[in-house]
């Protein structure tokens, strides 16, 4: 793929992937917000393709966009809550100085970045990426840390299911 | 190829919108996306870095980082379950029996 055509898929996922973003904190209703986090996660797996992170954005949709938002929106119907029932999100002096930090994190992030990550890009192998590669990895230098997952995994679990309890 | 330097531009906007939403939402339910928001940006700045070093160490990394971040989800929505149930709402500055001196 040329330059060009990278670049221009590059803004074609980039901008969306803001705009919905933006949507979730910009929603007055949860299920909304979910909705918008859901596109975040598509246009999101799109920029990973870009990265030749193939593996990752199958995981992204599947895991992010399939289970983990099913969940959230199980939780917001359960609840049955709008934003109106919680009120309108007052704007304090903390909160103005929480989203001016932010701003300057945001700045100082650029700022690094524009002059110091934009080196060029190897020249990458055809199996980058790729189910075979990133589990060779997996399942030889980060094995134990593989592992480990699969521990905290279960730990969630049964974590989940005893603070869900409604007698412990 | 796009530099690496657009998309570690933007992870650090997705990061930002999670930290305001983590700041300035009352509703924790949207609190936990803006983590999750939070965790995507920095996924997706270990994938610009592993493409502009070449190797694949940041894929495995990424990886953690989705599976921490589903039983991050479950744990974190249980207990907003457990709190709407005990305390009726699940708006984070009235859950502050913690504060409370």
């Amino acid at each position: 793929m040329s330059d060009k055509a990278e670049l221009v898929l590059f803004w074609v996922f980039a901008v969306p992937a803001l705009l919905s973003a933006a949507g979730v904190l910009a929603a007055r209703n949860p299920v909304h917000a979910a909705m918008s986090l859901v596109s975040t996660f598509f246009f999101l797996a799109g920029i990973y393709v870009l990265l030749t992170a193939h593996l990752i954005a199958f995981l992204q949709v599947i895991v992010y966009a399939g289970a983990i938002m099913v969940l959230f929106l199980f939780v917001i119907m359960l609840l049955s809550l709008s934003d109106e029932e919680l009120g309108v999100d007052r704007m304090t002096a903390m909160k103005w100085a929480g989203a001016l930090g932010g701003a300057g994190l945001f700045a100082t992030l650029v700022w690094v970045y524009w002059y110091q990550g934009g080196g060029p890009a190897r020249v990458v192998g055809p199996d980058y990426g790729t189910v075979k590669a990133v589990g060779r990895l997996l399942f030889t230098q980060y094995l134990l840390p593989f592992e480990a997952t699969s521990v905290l995994l279960l730990v969630a679990i049964v974590g989940a299911v005893v603070v869900s309890k409604r007698r412990i | 190829m796009v530099p690496t330097s657009h998309y570690l531009i933007l992870g650090a906007a997705l990061f930002t919108i999670g930290v305001w939403g983590v700041l300035m939402k009352r509703n924790a339910i949207i609190v936990f996306m803006s983590i999750e928001l939070m965790l995507n940006a920095a996924n997706l700045t270990f994938l610009a870095f592993a493409r502009q070093a070449g190797n694949l160490h940041g894929h495995a990394i990424a990886f953690f980082v989705i599976a921490v971040a589903a039983a991050e989800a479950a744990v974190g929505l249980a207990i907003v379950l457990a709190i709407f149930r005990t305390r009726g709402t699940v708006a984070v500055d009235e859950v502050d029996a913690l504060r409370d001196p």
